[in-house]
């Protein structure tokens, strides 16, 4: 008796999430489906007529469309390279017995809690402005032409903004799996005489394996949609130079007001996460059963 | 001679450490600096690291000359606002997954993660036409709305890893004693819990406080938590670099405070479980 009670009140107390998560994948994911197949702006009252896949074929053949798939491509691909590298290196050197050991590993978090617009402002115009940031002063001092940054390396300057704020992340999740291996295994090898790079190749790397794949599925699920960054420092120039996928979907929905186009866009961007996200839920999945 | 080696390795490790630990924090410490000097000496060729005259101008004006309390006050009541109502929802759902699993609940616990993954560009425009229909653009009820929504996932999935850990038999040597289901969750499970239920709290006022894609684009004037305040700092007003640290310095500090409290749920909150 006590347990069907107990079930159905479960029951009852799954209701809410379930019900408003419901609500609020399918009814807006509906309705961008629906208007991606309308000629629907918002600047053209009127009639909004049945036009088939002809928004997804503009949208697709955009060359800003290829520009900002390839932009998002080399952003995704650029800071994941980055902040597993550095994150693997850092995670590394946290792990050793070092003075201070608590007081450094707050300083490589930081980044992590700054909100966007604040990391991004921060480093366009105190860090990287060409007439006034530091980084202009620095070359002027060892007597070099400054760069001018978000002129000419606008994606590259963005790739780096943003692996300075992901960075942390790396290092703290692979700091956390690097500190449950087995020190007495480490010994042994030691004792067995294992290099430093046998022991990175054969027992450090296989170990963070896990916690490598996790960082790369989660990062990307948050770098594809990358937006603030982009907005506050090049609003997605010169040109399309370092206009993501969202960027040109905000573009065209917000800016140009073409519902129709937009609609169509954030399919192709919804399509494009789940290729990720299918992988990531395979993983989390297998860790639910063990 | 062995501990004489390991000593001079830690010397070396702590030096590496250090100056790479510095240099990820830079930019922040240096923001701060600036925020204490005058606008000349912020674009200063030859900037000084602390030998200057501090001032705290700047803060005073951008406190009198723009509406930065509405910003921050927007942002406490969206971040603690939505992370609150969040909580009221998801500690049900959570309870009921942990303590009366059925063969559904994984699939239930991988679908709620899936709509984690719907990138938001895919709901945009729905989301607009709404709010606008319904009056909720620039209002901070209608990004409260959206920031519980976008978390939720996160909290159920948090709760539900931190709600595993109770054994069950607390609760049902509860339920012996004739404790309804009401008295068992609020006066055994809770209290329990109260550790995990904080940090779930955090993290989500953290994620809330730093999201910058839905309140740039549903808040005006009116709503604009800092995130998208200090967004307007990108014309050339961002230009005074005093100001904009002072305005960025009061954005991030309360926060950072709480980011270091959080390192650990960090890790479990954001991994989904995957990284313990």
């Amino acid at each position: 008796m006590a347990t069907t009670n107990s079930r159905s009140l479960a029951k009852l107390m799954l209701f809410p999430s379930v019900v408003l998560l419901l609500i609020w994948m399918i009814v807006p994911l509906c309705m961008t489906l629906y208007f991606s197949f309308l000629d629907y702006n918002l600047l053209i009252p009127g009639d909004n007529p049945f036009i088939g896949f002809l928004n997804y074929e503009f949208f697709i053949t955009d060359p800003a469309f290829i520009e900002s798939f390839f932009n998002t491509l080399l952003l995704v691909g650029g800071v994941l390279l980055i902040t597993l590298g550095g994150g693997i290196g850092l995670a590394i050197l946290l792990d050793q017995a070092i003075w201070g050991q608590n007081y450094v590993r707050i300083m490589v978090l930081a980044p992590f809690f700054v909100m966007p617009t604040v990391s991004a402002l921060v480093w366009k115009n105190m860090l990287m402005n060409p007439v006034n940031g530091l980084f202009a002063h620095f070359a002027s001092w060892i007597g070099v032409t400054p760069v001018d940054f978000f002129a000419q390396i606008p994606l590259l300057s963005i790739i780096f903004i943003v692996s300075w704020q992901w960075l942390p992340f790396a290092t703290l999740i692979l700091l956390t799996s690097i500190q449950s291996l087995d020190r007495e295994q480490l010994e042994a090898a030691d004792l067995d005489g294992a290099g430093p790079f046998s022991k990175f190749f054969y027992m450090v790397l296989p170990h963070l394996s896990r916690a490598i794949t996790a960082v790369i599925l989660i990062e990307t699920i948050f770098l594809l949609s990358i937006f603030a960054e982009i907005l506050v420092t090049t609003s997605g120039g010169p040109g399309y130079a370092s206009t993501n996928i969202t960027y040109l979907i905000y573009t065209q929905s917000l800016l140009q007001f073409d519902v129709g186009g937009g609609s169509a866009g954030g399919i192709v961007a919804v399509i494009i996460a789940n290729i990720v996200a299918i992988f990531l839920m395979r993983l989390i999945g297998k860790n639910l059963e063990g | 001679m062995a501990v004489n080696s390991s000593n001079k390795s830690k010397i070396i490790y702590t030096f590496l450490a250090w100056t790479i630990g510095g240099l990820i924090f830079f930019p922040i410490l240096w923001t701060l600096l600036t925020s204490f000097k005058t606008e000349a000496e912020a674009i200063s060729a030859s900037p000084s690291l602390f030998m200057f005259d501090w001032t705290l101008e700047n803060y005073k004006e951008v406190l009198s000359r723009s509406p930065y309390f509405t910003h921050f006050w927007n942002s406490i009541v969206i971040s603690i606002g939505s992370s609150l109502v969040g909580l009221l929802i998801a500690i049900p759902a959570a309870w009921s997954m942990a303590f009366v699993p059925t063969k559904r609940t994984k699939n239930l616990l991988m679908w709620m993660l899936s709509t984690k993954m719907l990138p938001p560009v895919g709901v945009l425009i729905p989301i607009y036409l709404l709010f606008r229909d319904f009056d909720l653009l620039d209002t901070k009820t209608g990004l409260v709305i959206v920031m519980t929504l976008i978390n939720l996932p996160i909290m159920v999935w948090m709760l539900y890893t931190y709600f595993k850990e109770i054994p069950n038999e607390v609760l049902e040597a509860s339920r012996m004693d004739g404790a309804t289901i009401g008295d068992e969750i609020f006066y055994v499970l809770l209290p329990i819990a109260l550790p995990g239920i904080a940090s779930t709290l955090l993290l989500n006022v953290i994620l809330s406080w730093n999201e910058a894609f839905w309140t740039l684009i549903l808040s005006a004037a009116n709503a604009a938590p800092l995130t998208a305040f200090i967004a307007s700092y990108s014309s050339p007003e961002g230009l005074f670099y005093a100001k904009l640290s002072a305005a960025s310095a009061m954005a991030v500090v309360p926060i950072l405070i709480l980011g270091w409290f959080s390192q650990k749920q960090l890790v479990r909150g954001l991994s989904f479980g995957a990284v313990k």
